[in-house]
């Protein structure tokens, strides 16, 4: 009995704290101990959610618009770190010649901020959706190669030396043992690169967009307006939990059995 | 002597020939086995027995091809052994399954890697799944296997590439009392239904008197050199309660030279 009541309280408490964040919130705004054209209230962001969710106006598009604009520069973006650093870390780990030929090249680009490509990427390709998915390429290849090249290289020498007393050749161990073996990190560096892509995707917004998340924040500087300001910030973080689990899902089901 | 060893016939399926191994460079050397000779009959359970530090690991290194003797040779079949090579089936102790192959996946690897069609392959890893006493097993992944399970799947799957020779390294040496002994009358059973030739490494008194066909001892302090070879010819299975096997154990205690 004790314990039943003991375990409804610790399910309870998260959603208390977010209501006591919530209600604190709201107090400070409706108190005028932070004045509302710095700070928007709780009610007001929900208010201004349901009006944006079908008026275009002040900023040019409504939510659901901003957020597919982030969305398919994000999957543009990250598709082709994926398709591009995932293969070139892994063959990076197990072909010498690979790893001769694009480590320096890929020292000399990892230590640049991935922000820092944004003014470059809109000389070339404008604001529109080729700069942003550039600079979120950027930013999701670092850690792709990365991590695949690191998988590779922690492979278990006792399965390459087994491999070899079969028999297999250097490409069959590449695909039959350092692949799979390679796996759970490479979803490892799926998860970071997301993290830094969303990131990079919301600064190169800020600076130039005419939709996206970031723009909403922008626009909602511009427009002095704090609830729009606060509706794109929880709009960006939201979007990105629900890829975060969705890559999460994609990853237990590939790696079943991997885990130990 | 020299007239005796030539007129040997030359039908030792393992012949070690003044094998020494010793690491290091000129200042820094350490001897880990001394000069030392060792012939294996065709299908004969060999069993190298020696505390831990006795050179025992290193010796069975070079067997398998895995480590090149400073000195001497070793020949399969007459032919000198240059690496690991599919002649050879492993068993460490360690489980060394691929943690992303069933039991199933695991077996089969061997065969698939030396470019057998499926439906050959998986006829022989089931015999092999089969004989090792894992039927119903074969679509589990080896987290959920115990440990004495994994270490039939590795049996199974040594024997999978249909070696000539089997070399095990301490199998057993990382599961409890009672698993352990299941485990060597099961290696008999599977020995007896396919004949190996058979090195098996181990550090237990009872396991060597209990396995082996003939048993050689390596002193317990580097450089390991062979001190005693014993013939083991009692009827199997063995019994571990038996007068004339407890008498033997005795002997091996009394003439070992354990070094602390």
């Amino acid at each position: 009995m004790e314990n039943s009541k003991d375990r409804l309280i610790l399910k309870i408490l998260p959603y208390l704290g977010i209501l006591a964040v919530l209600v604190i919130w709201e107090l400070i705004v409706d108190l005028g101990i932070v004045p509302n054209t710095l700070l928007a209230s709780p009610i007001q962001v929900v208010k201004l959610f349901f009006i944006k969710l079908n008026t275009a106006d002040p900023d040019g598009a409504v939510l659901a618009v901003h957020i597919a604009t982030s969305l398919k520069e994000a999957l543009l973006g990250y598709s082709l770190a994926l398709i591009i650093g995932i293969p070139l870390g892994l063959a990076m780990g197990w072909f010498v010649i690979v790893e001769g030929l694009a480590r320096p090249i890929f020292e000399m680009i990892r230590p640049i901020p991935p922000v820092a490509w944004i003014p470059l990427a809109i000389f070339w390709f404008g604001i529109g959706l080729t700069g942003k998915a550039f600079i979120i390429w950027a930013s999701g290849v670092v850690p792709c190669v990365i991590n695949s090249f690191v998988g590779v290289r922690m492979t278990n020498p006792t399965f390459i030396r087994m491999a070899r007393t079969y028999g297999a050749s250097d490409w069959e161990i590449f695909k039959q043992i350092c692949i799979p073996s390679a796996l759970p990190m490479v979803f490892g560096g799926l998860q970071v690169a997301l993290a830094a892509s969303w990131t990079a995707l919301v600064a190169a917004e800020l600076i130039a967009a005419d939709t996206g998340l970031g723009f909403l924040i922008t626009m909602g500087r511009r427009l002095l307006m704090p609830d729009m300001i606060v509706l794109g910030m929880l709009m960006v973080g939201l979007t990105g939990v629900v890829i975060g689990v969705i890559v999460d899902k994609v990853e237990k089901r590939l790696v079943a059995g991997v885990r130990r | 002597m020299e007239s005796r060893l030539e007129q040997q016939p030359v039908n030792y399926k393992i012949s070690c020939t003044g094998l020494s191994k010793s690491f290091g460079n000129n200042n820094n050397k350490v001897d880990v086995l001394a000069t030392m000779d060792l012939h294996v009959k065709e299908n004969e359970f060999l069993v190298i027995l020696g505390p831990g530090q006795s050179g025992k690991s290193t010796l069975f290194r070079i067997m398998a091809g895995m480590e090149t003797p400073s000195t001497g040779t070793v020949t399969i079949d007459g032919k000198k052994v240059t690496g690991p090579g599919p002649e050879i089936g492993f068993v460490f102790q360690r489980y060394t399954l691929f943690p992303w192959k069933t039991v199933l996946g695991n077996v089969e690897m061997g065969p698939k890697l030396r470019g057998l069609a499926k439906n050959e392959r998986r006829e022989v890893a089931q015999h092999y799944i089969d004989l090792v006493g894992l039927k119903g097993f074969e679509n589990h992944y080896p987290h959920q296997l115990s440990g004495g399970m994994k270490q039939r799947v590795s049996i199974a799957r040594a024997y999978a590439n249909n070696p000539k020779i089997m070399l095990l390294d301490e199998p057993f040496g990382q599961l409890d009392a009672q698993t352990r002994i299941l485990m060597e009358q099961e290696t008999i059973r599977i020995w007896e239904a396919e004949k190996r030739t058979v090195c098996f490494v181990t550090n237990n008194i009872e396991e060597a008197v209990y396995l082996g066909d003939r048993i050689v001892t390596l002193d317990g302090k580097l450089p390991g050199k062979l001190s005693h070879v014993y013939e083991v010819d009692l009827p199997r299975p063995r019994d571990f309660t038996d007068l004339e096997f407890l008498k033997l154990r005795q002997k091996i205690t009394d003439e070992s030279q354990l070094v602390l």
